[in-house]
């Protein structure tokens, strides 16, 4: 596979064309909107706590394929998993996507979200795999 | 006269790198330019024959570099149609326009000699829709340390200003209005004189923003009759870390300094300080030699290329962009109005696919360009978007990058899966 079939993964395009949880919280516990200066893309994201446990998620935002699918992977994941869990997720994928193609994403904990792997290797799109991810660790707390 | 693009690469060895597999197609000169070996040896050649400080000391290394220093801001002077101790060194267009700024708000608290342009509550600042961030922030932060109202000019849908609004918007209560020589978005040249004309009427003064305009156009100051000016090396073949700002004698001499220290002073005790006449007053601590020199280098390249010749390829190039790029389906350039004059420079929106994702699918095959809002969100938000790609020239590009370019970015919507 090319370099840019590497990065841009037939999941990718789809999240990005039909994402998952991209509807915000009526009443959420919290939320966070986080804003990729360099190019402007936004995303907010809304959890509902229940507890210690994120019993729902949604989000909303605009930007490239790779942010985009990297929120409605990430909407994929959370709901229902105790909030330690989810902050331990992000802080093992902000390793993984930061590690310049050494590290990769583990398919049974990330599930879909494996298809980001490629990004680690485009410095330049850390950022907008990360966006929502962040997004949920300042929601977090 | 003209000259071939092609014959001038091989003074830029950067050109000839690969990139992901692919000769480089560098396409982001409007972000900052490639350099040539004549600027980066005048850089190095300082350093090893005459580095020294300057305007310090009599030592004979020392004097010979004060020349070099003094030459170099008559070269850049004549460049643009300035007198020499019109033209003041600064890091960046940035800088320059944040130094008139700051020194217009320190009128406001210096010493009678230097009132005379301090702006008040009540005061008019004007801008446009489509500056770059950098001729827009430092005047909202005047006006907000001096109580001045900040207006601007909108812009039309089709991208070009709203000229037919200049008489309501800048009115006898304008003290300053900026603008920008070329759109580092559109890439279209503004009607800089519509601007002088207005301001004459009022009594404003005009600050020019011509980052976009020094490396690929003719521009004589003078004869557009703009209180200040700024530009910016790193974007016309010379080294980053170096600027000029062009303000006419009597508007330099008028201004307090903003920043102090050595090398700016006639008498200083412990109580206070006399300040040198412009440029000096506006240049404390130890200069940015070699870079001034290498800028100079730079400029001595385009006038061996001669002026009128680097715009005729600037034109060309645009022309040729815009045409290839309206051919494309599903392709949208920004301010595309057809009728102003533009420099090789262009901005598009590819119909469902985003700037990054575009920039990313040319980068593969080893074409740089821009994406994002280019430092001007005000402008991609009135029209309609958040971010757009841009393709940009210098006088190294080649018609054929340019198809290469076109040809790659045809290609882009059938990846992504978007159209037809």
């Amino acid at each position: 596979m090319s370099d840019l079939g590497n990065l841009y993964q037939d999941l990718i395009l789809d999240h990005a064309k039909r994402p998952q949880g991209r509807v915000l919280l009526v009443e959420p516990t919290a939320s966070s909107h986080q804003i990729n200066p360099t190019c402007g893309d936004e995303v907010t994201v809304t959890v509902q706590l229940d507890g210690d446990t994120i019993t729902a998620f949604g989000w909303e935002g605009h930007g490239c394929a790779i942010s985009q699918s990297s929120a409605s992977f990430l909407s994929l994941l959370v709901t229902g998993r105790p909030v330690d869990e989810v902050r331990a997720l992000i802080a093992e994928f902000r390793e993984v996507i930061r590690s310049r193609g050494t590290l990769e994403l583990d398919e049974e904990r990330f599930g879909d979200a494996i298809a980001l792997n490629g990004v680690s290797r485009y410095s330049a799109r850390v950022k907008c795999a990360m966006l929502a991810w962040v997004a949920l660790e300042d929601a977090l707390g | 006269m003209s000259f071939s693009a092609h014959d001038l690469r091989l003074d830029f060895p950067l050109l000839g790198t690969e990139v992901n597999g692919h000769p480089l197609v560098y396409l982001d000169s409007a972000a900052t330019s490639q350099k040539p070996l004549a600027v980066l040896d005048a850089e190095r050649d300082y350093y090893l024959r005459s580095n020294a400080a300057v305007n310090r000391g009599a030592h004979t290394l020392a004097a010979s570099a004060t020349d070099a220093f003094e030459d170099a801001r008559a070269t850049v002077a004549r460049f643009v149609g300035a007198h020499d101790d019109e033209i003041v060194w600064t890091s960046n267009a940035t800088e320059g326009i944040n130094l008139v700024s700051y020194a217009l708000s320190n009128a406001s608290t210096a010493p009678e000699q230097f009132r005379s342009l301090a702006l008040s509550p009540g005061d008019e600042i004007v801008v446009t829709e489509l500056e770059h961030h950098a001729n827009l922030i430092p005047w909202q932060q005047l006006a907000e340390r001096t109580g001045a109202l900040l207006r601007y000019i909108p812009v039309a849908d089709g991208g070009s200003l709203r000229l037919d609004l200049l008489e309501t918007t800048i009115t006898d209560r304008a003290r300053v209005v900026a603008v920008s020589h070329v759109s580092n978005v559109l890439g279209t040249v503004n009607p800089v004189e519509a601007f002088v004309a207005r301001a004459r009427e009022v009594g404003a003064l005009v600050v020019l923003d011509a980052c976009q305009s020094v490396p690929h156009l003719p521009v004589d100051v003078h004869a557009l009759d703009v209180d200040f000016a700024v530009f910016s090396g790193h974007k016309m073949l010379a080294p980053t870390g170096i600027g000029a700002l062009y303000g006419k004698r009597e508007l330099l001499a008028a201004l307090p300094p903003v920043v102090t220290g050595g090398s700016m002073i006639t008498t200083v005790t412990m109580e206070r300080a006399e300040f040198l006449p412009p440029p000096l007053r506006f240049e404390a601590g130890t200069q940015r030699v070699s870079q001034v020199i290498a800028l100079a280098e730079a400029v001595r390249y385009l006038e061996v290329l001669g002026m009128p010749a680097v715009a005729d390829h600037s034109h060309r190039l645009g022309a040729r962009l815009v045409e290839g790029l309206r051919s494309i389906e599903g392709v949208r350039v920004l301010g595309d109005q057809g009728s102003m004059p533009r420099i090789g420079l262009a901005s598009f929106e590819v119909e469902g696919i985003h700037a990054h994702d575009v920039g990313q699918f040319l980068d593969d095959r080893g074409i740089a360009v821009r994406v994002g809002h280019h430092c001007a969100q005000p402008l991609h938000r009135r029209l309609g978007l958040i971010a757009s790609t841009r393709a940009s020239s210098s006088v190294y590009t080649t018609e054929e990058e340019i198809d290469l370019f076109l040809e790659a970015l045809a290609e882009v919507r059938g990846f992504f899966g978007v159209g037809a």
